[in-house]
C-alpha cells in the first residue's frame, strides 16, 4: 500500500529549494491567468498543495500568487476542484488577513463553506456583525458552515435560527424530489408523479420527514432536515441550556403555556410557544418518531447502523431536553421504557443501552421510576457477554467514569459487580487502562476491597479464563480438528475447561459479582491449568497493567480514609501478607519479575505500615521468617532493604504495646546472624552482590533495636566494629566506590558513638511519633536539638580516643 | 459549539525507512476548526509548528494501539490488492481510546481508528460524541478514500490527489459535523463525489 515512491515523493516536496519553488509559484500564477483551467493548472495546484503541506514549518509563498488564489476561492464561477485546491493551500500558508476573505457574504453554500473552512482554521471566532435579515438569507443555503462560524449569537438571532431549525425538522416535505433522471424515452414530465417516501422497510411513510425516510432523491428542506438533525444535539447544548423560559423575550405576549394541549401531541397551541420552547417540543417529537422508526426492520445494512446511531442520538437529546424542562420527563418514560423493554437482551444493541442508562440515573428519581432492573442488566449481564467489543468496552467505562459518583451512592450494584467491570480489561488492557486507572477508586468498597486486590492480582487468570470461554463458544467438542488448529498449548486448556471437576475453578475465576469470598484456596491449580495460556498475547498485555492498577489500589487505599477501622486493618494486613509472600502465582512470568522488583511495592510497604504500625507485630512471624533468611536478598534486595527499614522504624512499643523484648530481641538476633553471614570477611568470599545500601540500613536497624532494649548495645558495638574489617576488605574495595565504602564506615563509626550515650541514641534513632513535626526540630528547647549539641560536644572531647 | 470532529488523518502502520520505529508517516491531515485551548500569544507559525506535532502523536498513539491490538488478536493480515477494496475494508481493525485531558486537544478527545493493512484512517473527536455515527461515517470515508485514491495499489495518488479527500470531507464531514446518512443520501453523496473525481 505504502510505496517507495510515496516516501520520495515527500522526500522532493520537503526538500524543494526555495527557488525553485518561487519559479514553481510564478508559473501557476501564470497559468491561473489564463482564461481555461487545464490539467496542467490542476495539476500544478497539486503539487503546490503538497509541497505546502508536506512540512512542519510553513512555506513563504508570493503574495501575488496569494492574492490571486483567494480571489479565485471567492468567485462562484470557480470550477469545485480549484476551490478545494486553493482552500487547502491558503489554510496551509497565512493569509495577511483573513477578515477581507468574510467581507462579503453573498456567495453560494459552496463558496462560503471554503472560504469558510480557511477561516475557521484561524482564527477562533469571528465577529461578525451581521443583520436579522442576513442570517434569514443565508442560513438555507450555510446552516452548518454558519453554525460553526458564530460563536454567539443574540437572543434575537437565536429564536430567528430557531424557527428555521423548527421548519426544517417537522415540516420538511413529505414527498420525494424530482428525479435527476429521466423516467425513460416514453415517459413525459406530466406522467411521472412525485413517488411517495418510504420507511426503511419500504413501507410508504405515514408521519413528518425524518432521516430515517427514504426517497429516490431528496428536495432541499429534506436536506435541510437531515443537517438540521445532524446538528440539533450541538444546539440544544450551547443555546437552550440557559433556563427554561426566556421571560423576557418579545413573544412574551403570545405565550400562555398554560393552554398546552393534552391531547395531541402535535397540538396547534404549541404555535404559541416562543421559539426556544417550540424548537425543544419538536425535537422531542422529532427524537420520538426515530425510536419508533428504529423498530422497523430496515433492508440495508446502512440503515440498521444508523437506526442504532439514531436511538443513541434521540435518546441523548431527550435526555438534554428534558433536563432542561423536567415536566417532559413524565412524556419521556413511557417511551423510554417501552424502548429499553425491546432493547433488552438483544445484544447487537448493547451500546444503546448506555444512554438509556445515563436517562435514568438522571432522571428516575423525578419520575419515581425504578431502575434497578436496568442497572442489574447492565452491570450483571453486559459485560460478561460483551467484554471483547471494544468500542462498547470503552463507552461503558466512559458511563462508569462520568457517573463514578452518582454509581457509587445510588447503584446498589455498581461497585459489587467489579469482577464483570474487569473483564473489560481483562479483554482489552492496553486500550482501557488509561481510563481504568481513574476508575478504579470508585470500585474500592470497605467490605470487598480485598477481593478486589486477589481480583487484580489474578487478571491474567481472568484474561486467559475469558478466552477459553469464548474459544469453547466457538468449537463443538466433537469438531477436534479445529480444536487442534489452535495448538496444543491451547487445546490442553480448553479440555481443561470443559472439564466438570474444574467447573468450579472456572465458575469462581468468571463470577460477574463480588461477594462470594474473598478468594478460593485452590487458586493454585487454577494457574497450574492456565499456565499453557501464559504466553498468549492478550495474557502478556494483561499481566503488564496489573502492576499500574496495583499502584493505584495502594494509593487510594492508603491516603483516603477508610471510616472502619477494622477494615482498614484488614487492607492492611492482608495487602502486606500478599507482598511479602511473593510467590503471588502468576502464570506469567513477566509478572512475577515485576512484582518483585518495582519500586511501588517499597513505596507501598512504608505506607501501610506508616498507616498501620501494629501490622509489624501483627505479621511479625512472617516477616521475621522473611528477613532472616539471606536468600531474600539476592533474589529482592529492593524489597528486603525496605523491610529491615520498616521493622528499625516500627517494631517499637511505642506504635504497638504487644511489642515484647523478646520480639525484639529475636528479630535482633535474627538480622545480626543475616549481617554476619554476608559480610564475613574470608579469603575466597565473592565480592558482594547486593548494593552498600544494604549494608548501612542493616547497621541502622540493629542500632535502633539496640536502644529499645538495651542489653543488646554491647552486642551491637562487636557488630559494627566489624564493619570495617569487611569495608577494606579485598573484594569489597574491587566492587563498591570509595565513597561507599567510606560511607560505611563512616556509619558505623557514628552508630558506635551514638550508641555510647544510650537515651542521646534513643531519641536519635527512635524519636516518638512526634519526632515528625517541625516543633520537634526547631523548638531549641525541646529534647533532640539538646540531644544533638550533647551528642557533639562529647564526640569532641572523645575523638581521640575512638578506635581507627 | 461543541460537539464535532476535531481532525481526520491518514497515516502509516507499515515501519517507514526514513523514519524511525514506531514513527509514522502523516499522508493526508485535515483539522476542523481552531486550537482552542491555551497560548494565545503564538504566533500563527508557531500554532501551525505546534497543530502538526500533535497530530504526530496523536498518529504515534494509534500506531501503537494498533500494534497492540493486532498482537493481541492475533488474526493474520491478508494483502488485499486493487479491486478487492470491500474485503479489505471488512479485514480492517478497529479499536478507540481516549486521549489524556488536555494533552493534545483540550478535554478528553476521543480517538477512533481503522486500521486497513499497512495504513490507518483516525478521526478524533471531542467527548461524549455520538460513536456510533462515527464509527459509520469513518468507514464510508475509508471506503471511498481507498477506491478514489486507489490506496491499494502502489501509487502515490493519496498525495497527489489529496483534493478529493477534501472534496469527499466537504460532503460527508463538513466542517467536522457528523451527519445521520442514511443508504439514500449515501447514494446521492457518492455520486457527488464519483462526479468531482471523474473531471
Amino acid at each position: 500500500m505504502y510505496a517507495a515512491a510515496t516516501e520520495s515523493l515527500i522526500k522532493q516536496a520537503r526538500e524543494i529549494k526555495e527557488e525553485e519553488l518561487q519559479r514553481f509559484c510564478g508559473r501557476i500564477f501564470k497559468l491561473l491567468h489564463t482564461k481555461d483551467v487545464s490539467g496542467d493548472t490542476v495539476d500544478s495546484l497539486q503539487r503546490l498543495n503538497l509541497i505546502v503541506s508536506a512540512t512542519k514549518y510553513a512555506r513563504e509563498l508570493p503574495s501575488d500568487l496569494v492574492m490571486k488564489l483567494q480571489t479565485l476561492l471567492r468567485s462562484s464561477s470557480c470550477p469545485e476542484q480549484l476551490q478545494v485546491l486553493t482552500s487547502s493551500i491558503i489554510r496551509e500558508s497565512f493569509p495577511s488577513s483573513v477578515h477581507s476573505l468574510c467581507s462579503d457574504l453573498s456567495h453560494d453554500s459552496r463558496t462560503f463553506s471554503h472560504v469558510a473552512s480557511v477561516v475557521l482554521a484561524q482564527v477562533s471566532h469571528m465577529l461578525f456583525t451581521i443583520s436579522l435579515y442576513s442570517v434569514h438569507k443565508h442560513l438555507s443555503n450555510h446552516l452548518i458552515t454558519f453554525t460553526r462560524i458564530l460563536c454567539s449569537l443574540n437572543p434575537d438571532q437565536v429564536n430567528l435560527v430557531s424557527r428555521k431549525l423548527v421548519d426544517w425538522l417537522r415540516y420538511a416535505s413529505m414527498q420525494q424530489g424530482a428525479s435527476m433522471s429521466s423516467g425513460g424515452f416514453f415517459s413525459g414530465p406530466r406522467t411521472r408523479q412525485p413517488a411517495p417516501l418510504t420507511e426503511v422497510d419500504g413501507v410508504v411513510t405515514g408521519d413528518f420527514f425524518t432521516v430515517l425516510c427514504l426517497g429516490q432523491s431528496y428536495t432541499e428542506d429534506q436536506w435541510m432536515n437531515m443537517y438540521t438533525f445532524s446538528m440539533i444535539k450541538s444546539w440544544l447544548l450551547t443555546y437552550d441550556t440557559d433556563g427554561t423560559t426566556n421571560t423576557e423575550s418579545d413573544d412574551r405576549s403570545e405565550v400562555d403555556s398554560s393552554v398546552m394541549s393534552m391531547v395531541s401531541a402535535t397540538s396547534s397551541s404549541s404555535r404559541l410557544l416562543p421559539p426556544k420552547e417550540r424548537l425543544r417540543e419538536k425535537a422531542f417529537e422529532y427524537c420520538q418518531r426515530l425510536i419508533e422508526q428504529s423498530d422497523r426492520k430496515a433492508l440495508k445494512k446502512t440503515d440498521t447502523e444508523l437506526q442504532k446511531a439514531c436511538i443513541v442520538e434521540s435518546v441523548s437529546i431527550m435526555d438534554i431536553i428534558c433536563g432542561e424542562d423536567p415536566s417532559y420527563v413524565y412524556r419521556a418514560f413511557p417511551c423510554i421504557k417501552a424502548l429499553y423493554g425491546r432493547l433488552n437482551g438483544d445484544l447487537a444493541y448493547a451500546r444503546a443501552l448506555l444512554p438509556i442508562a445515563q436517562f435514568y440515573l438522571n432522571h428516575s428519581e423525578i419520575a419515581a421510576v425504578d431502575s434497578e432492573a436496568v442497572f442489574c442488566q447492565l452491570f450483571s449481564h453486559c459485560p460478561a457477554e460483551q467484554f471483547n467489543e471494544p468500542m462498547l468496552a470503552f463507552e461503558f467505562v466512559q458511563f462508569c467514569l462520568l457517573n463514578a459518583s452518582v454509581l457509587q451512592d445510588r447503584v446498589a450494584n455498581y461497585r459489587q459487580s467489579f469482577p464483570n467491570i474487569l473483564k473489560f480489561l481483562a479483554g482489552n488492557s492496553s486500550g482501557l487502562i488509561a481510563e481504568f486507572v481513574e476508575l478504579l477508586p470508585s470500585l474500592i468498597a470497605s467490605d470487598t476491597a480485598i477481593e478486589l486486590l486477589h481480583t487484580i492480582l489474578d487478571l491474567p487468570c481472568l484474561a486467559a479464563a475469558l478466552d477459553l470461554q469464548q474459544r469453547s463458544a466457538c468449537y463443538q467438542a466433537s469438531d477436534r480438528s479445529a480444536w487442534d488448529q489452535q495448538g496444543a498449548k491451547v487445546a490442553a486448556c480448553l479440555d481443561a475447561f470443559r472439564q466438570p471437576s474444574y467447573r468450579g475453578l472456572f465458575l469462581y475465576i468468571l463470577r460477574p459479582e463480588a461477594g462470594t469470598g474473598d478468594t478460593i484456596d485452590r487458586l493454585k491449580m487454577l494457574h497450574e491449568i492456565l499456565a499453557d495460556m501464559a504466553e498468549s498475547p492478550r495474557v502478556v498485555q494483561c499481566a503488564q497493567v496489573v502492576p499500574v492498577l496495583l499502584h493505584v489500589y495502594f494509593n487510594t487505599v492508603t491516603q483516603v480514609r477508610v471510616t472502619n477501622e477494622r477494615s482498614g486493618h484488614l487492607i492492611a494486613h492482608t495487602s502486606t501478607k500478599k507482598l511479602m509472600y511473593t510467590h503471588i502465582c502468576h502464570i506469567s512470568q513477566g509478572l512475577n519479575c515485576v512484582i518483585s522488583s518495582s519500586v511501588f511495592i517499597v513505596t507501598h510497604l512504608q505506607a501501610l505500615c506508616k498507616l498501620h504500625p501494629p501490622l509489624i507485630v501483627d505479621q511479625s512471624r512472617e516477616i521475621l521468617e522473611f528477613a532472616s533468611s539471606p536468600a531474600n536478598i539476592y533474589s529482592k534486595e529492593d524489597f528486603y532493604t525496605h523491610v529491615v527499614w520498616v521493622i528499625g522504624e516500627y517494631l517499637s512499643v511505642s506504635y504497638d504495646p504487644r511489642c515484647t523484648v523478646e520480639l525484639i530481641t529475636s528479630f535482633f538476633e535474627s538480622l545480626e546472624a543475616v549481617l554476619f553471614e554476608i559480610t564475613q570477611v574470608r579469603q575466597s568470599a565473592s565480592p558482594p552482590s547486593f548494593s552498600p545500601r544494604l549494608i548501612t540500613v542493616l547497621m541502622t536497624t540493629l542500632a535502633k533495636l539496640a536502644t529499645r532494649s538495651q542489653d543488646l548495645i554491647p552486642r551491637v558495638s562487636l557488630c559494627l566494629s566489624k564493619m570495617r574489617t569487611f569495608a577494606r576488605s579485598a573484594p569489597v574495595m574491587t566492587c563498591y566506590s570509595e565513597e561507599d565504602t567510606e560511607e560505611i564506615i563512616t556509619r558505623a563509626h557514628e552508630l558506635i558513638n551514638l550508641l555510647k550515650l544510650p537515651n542521646v541514641a534513643q531519641f536519635v534513632l527512635a524519636p516518638s511519633a512526634g519526632g515528625d513535626g517541625p516543633r520537634w526540630h526547631r523548638d531549641t528547647n525541646a529534647s533532640l536539638p539538646q540531644g544533638m549539641r550533647a551528642v557533639s560536644g562529647l564526640l569532641h572531647r572523645h575523638s581521640s580516643s575512638l578506635p581507627t | 459549539m461543541q460537539y464535532m470532529v476535531v481532525c481526520f488523518l491518514i497515516h502509516t502502520l507499515c515501519p517507514v525507512s526514513a523514519l524511525s520505529a514506531g514513527e509514522t508517516r502523516i499522508l493526508y491531515a485535515r483539522v476542523f476548526g481552531p486550537e482552542t485551548g491555551d497560548g494565545c500569544d503564538f504566533t500563527p507559525e508557531q500554532r501551525r509548528l505546534m497543530q502538526k506535532e500533535k497530530l504526530h502523536v496523536v498518529a504515534r498513539q494509534v500506531r501503537s494501539a494498533v500494534a497492540l491490538s493486532r498482537e493481541a488478536s492475533g488474526g493474520l493480515c491478508v494483502e488485499a490488492v486493487l479491486g478487492e477494496e470491500a474485503a479489505a475494508l471488512g479485514e480492517a481493525d478497529s479499536g478507540v481510546f481516549s486521549l489524556g485531558n488536555a494533552e493534545l486537544f483540550p478535554d478528553r478527545s476521543v480517538v477512533l481508528w481503522l486500521g486497513v493493512q499497512s495504513l490507518a484512517f483516525t478521526l478524533v473527536c471531542r467527548p461524549h460524541e455520538n460513536l456510533l455515527l462515527a464509527e459509520g461515517t469513518l468507514r464510508n470515508i475509508a471506503r471511498h478514500c481507498l477506491e478514489e485514491l486507489r490506496l491499494l495499489g502502489p501509487g502515490a495518488e493519496v498525495l497527489l490527489k489529496s483534493d478529493r479527500v477534501d472534496a469527499l470531507l466537504h460532503r460527508l464531514l463538513p466542517h467536522g459535523q457528523l451527519l445521520f446518512l442514511n443508504h439514500r443520501f449515501v447514494l446521492t453523496l457518492d455520486k457527488e463525489i464519483a462526479n468531482y473525481v471523474s473531471k
